[in-house]
């Protein structure tokens, strides 16, 4: 026999028990994770921080902690405000071209084909992504090459006619970063549009065709919709991921010619490694994070993400 | 409205031959009912005359015209999916909207039909809510209205009432009869209950593996199933068959002989329903084995020489209990006897219970 105390007790001990086993599962299972977070996030920011406000050079002698990379950044470098609106072209550009767009058509052209032939060209169009990327950045470099023994050029001579060979580095080399990264970046769009469409019951398709729906009114009224998640989420993340990655217009044009292709990613490494400012590097980096953390929390509020994230399925307790 | 009719219609998926041969001609206004079991084309079937799946050969005609290439949207036909398939990003409205959407409607008279629609399956109240948010019952009374909103000439049931529950069931089975009297649309539904294609339906396509194994009125089909196959399907609890040896006017069944009128000779399987077998005086013997009250009904299972018998007896309280020895009758023109070898009916042949 038990009294009512008793099961208190007993309910009080289960309790307790059940907390400590919740700070074990805590640490076990989101620890490496805190861990990873603290030494890789963390510690750079705040290195990055404390160099920002120093006035580190080449010398790797710190003389003085100063504000003065801060007024630079805000004041003085007349070049940000080109670099600032090149990467804003650049981003969006790439995205609403190539990483959005061209990657739900793909996505949309290769499922409604058959099953081979589509698993075919999505194969071809993950291609660069799975290629090294000085690899692929050679071979663009032999397709624009400025003489006539470039793809481009072979073709525009031999096919159309064009009298002398056209030097697509010095002439459009805004537009070759953004297609040279879209090619790479619209097969991420497309398999994860792929997987979307793939999802929708088919019974709904069919639904539409009966109801009168043509081919375009499917993709409208069914397709997109469905999509309308794995879009916002591409549109974030590949913003963030473009904001900060410039390797491939390194190797394509080192941000040339003069400043004309260099991205704000790539200015903070021509600044720091180049020019050897690591202070006003740091500072132009951390001005970076906050740029990408505000587009991130504008893009949660545009896309309304909140809403789009799923209940749980099983409930925790 | 309007009749169909298959002409030797074929249906392959690559090299799977689904529809070996069709041909069934469904008359303006009837209400017809596809029934068979999991897998032998019933979808198929429904699917081609929705212009979902092209045939792969013979012709499908709507009034005397081959729609064999008409697509989907040119048919003007009305579907509710077994899932319902209601688009999930759209309110209710928009879902019986939708159809109106591509028939260049006008907005208010549109507006007035969705409304009509609405009225009639009775989810008015509902028309700004998303699918996600309705029951399983109104899901389907929704994907009936999407269907019926442009007035379409065939309209096409998939197992609407599969996912509901008995009571549920029950209820739409009368209003979608209901609908269709006050309609007239020519309905074709699918399903692989048989009590529920014979409570609904004006006649009943018994199909199997492909093939149409009998079509014909509920009554046809219960009293005069063409074969075992379409015997076994149609009536709950299932039909007895006992294996015999027919002879000089007389089936013999492990000793026991019945009396047979109406020729037949060799191996033949006696079909004795369930409902029709009496406890009396005379008939065959047999001892109870196992009782199971079914609420107005109670089935018996007695043991007998020729195996396990079904007796359905009507009243809730059972007459008879467990271990009993009985004897079990029958009326002569309640019997079936069918060829063993060729599954077939043989017309006319009745068997007597033994004196
Ligand atoms: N797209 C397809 N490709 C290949 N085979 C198919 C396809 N659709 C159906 N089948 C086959 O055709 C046969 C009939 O399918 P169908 O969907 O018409 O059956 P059903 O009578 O509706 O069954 P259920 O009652 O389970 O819905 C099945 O054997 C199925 O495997
Ligand atoms: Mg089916």
């Amino acid at each position: 026999m038990t009294t009512i105390a008793d099961e208190l007790t007993i309910e009080r001990r289960g309790h307790a028990g059940s907390a400590s086993r919740r700070r074990t599962n805590f640490v076990i299972f989101l620890g490496p994770a805190i861990v990873l977070t603290i030494l890789f996030f963390i510690v750079p920011v705040i290195i990055d921080i404390a160099v920002s406000f120093t006035d580190l050079s080449r010398s790797l002698h710190i003389s003085e902690f100063t504000t003065e990379q801060y007024a630079k950044v805000f004041r003085t470098d007349r070049r940000l405000s080109q670099v600032i609106g090149l990467t804003f072209i650049y981003v969006f550009g790439t995205l609403a071209i190539f990483n959005v767009t061209f990657g739900l058509i793909l996505a949309i052209t290769t499922t409604a084909i058959r099953n081979v032939s589509g698993s075919f060209f999505r194969g071809v169009w993950l291609l660069p992504r799975m290629s090294p990327s000085v690899l692929y950045i050679l071979l663009w470099l032999w397709a624009v090459s400025p003489t006539e023994a470039g793809l481009v050029n072979q073709v525009l001579m031999q096919a159309f006619g064009l009298d002398a060979p056209l030097d697509l580095l010095t002439s459009a080399p805004i537009a070759l970063i953004i297609i040279s990264n879209g090619f790479i970046g619209a097969s991420m769009g497309m398999i994860i549009f792929t997987a979307a469409i793939r999802g929708i019951p088919e019974h709904l398709f069919h639904a539409a065709a009966v109801d009168g729906a043509g081919t375009f009114a499917k993709i409208r009224f069914i397709t997109l919709p469905a999509l309308r998640w794995p879009i916002s989420f591409v549109t974030i993340y590949q913003t963030l991921s473009l904001l900060v990655s410039f390797e491939y217009i390194l190797l394509l044009t080192k941000g040339g010619p003069f400043y004309d292709t260099t991205v704000y990613a790539l200015y903070v490494y021509r600044r720091a490694f180049e020019s050897g400012q690591y202070g006003y590097g740091a500072a132009l980096a951390l001005f970076l994070i906050v740029i990408g953390v505000v587009v991130a929390l504008i893009g949660w509020r545009f896309f309304d993400m909140e809403r789009l994230l799923q209940r749980p399925r099983i409930e925790v307790h | 409205m309007a009749k169909i009719e298959f002409r030797n219609v074929v249906k392959r998926f690559g090299a799977i031959e689904v529809i070996p041969e069709m041909n069934l001609v469904i008359e303006d206004g009837e209400f017809v009912a596809l029934l068979g079991p999991s897998g032998c084309g019933k979808s198929t079937s429904l699917f081609m005359l929705a212009g979902i799946y092209l045939p792969s050969g013979g012709e499908l005609l709507f009034d005397g015209h081959v729609v064999n290439e008409v697509e989907a949207r040119d048919r003007n036909v009305g579907i509710v999916f077994q899932s319902y398939a209601l688009y999930p990003h759209m309110s209710v409205r928009d879902n019986i909207l939708f159809p109106l959407r591509f028939k260049k409607t006008p907005r208010d008279e549109a507006f007035a039909r969705v409304k009509a629609a609405a009225d009639l399956v009775r989810v008015a109240e509902l028309l700004e809510r998303r699918p996600s948010e309705l029951s399983g019952g109104q899901q389907q009374r929704v994907a009936l209205a999407r269907a019926l909103v442009k007035e379409p000439q065939l309209l096409l049931l998939d197992e609407p009432l599969s996912n509901l529950d008995a009571s549920l069931r029950l209820s739409m089975r009368t209003e979608i009869k209901s609908l269709h009297e006050q309609l007239g649309v020519t309905t074709v539904l699918v399903t692989h209950d048989q009590i529920e294609a014979t409570t609904m339906a004006d006649r009943i396509i018994c199909m199997r593996a492909g093939r149409i194994e009998q079509v014909g009125t509920p009554d046809d089909l219960y009293l005069r199933p063409s074969s075992l196959f379409v015997a076994g399907f149609i009536g709950s609890p299932p039909i007895n068959l006992i294996a015999g040896e027919a002879e000089a006017g007389t089936v013999t069944v492990n000793g026991a002989r019945f009396p047979l009128e109406g020729g037949a000779s060799g191996s033949v399987t006696v079909g004795l329903r369930p409902e029709h077998l009496r406890f009396g005086e005379t008939g065959f013997a047999g001892r109870i084995a196992q009782i199971e009250p079914m609420g107005r009904e109670i089935l018996y299972v007695v043991e007998t020489g020729m195996g396990a018998v079904r007796v359905l007896e009507q009243g809730s309280s059972a007459g008879h209990s467990t271990g009993e020895q009985v004897m079990i009758g029958f009326l002569p023109e309640n019997s079936l006897v069918f060829e063993t070898a060729r599954q077939k009916l043989i017309a006319g042949a009745h068997v007597r219970a033994p004196e």
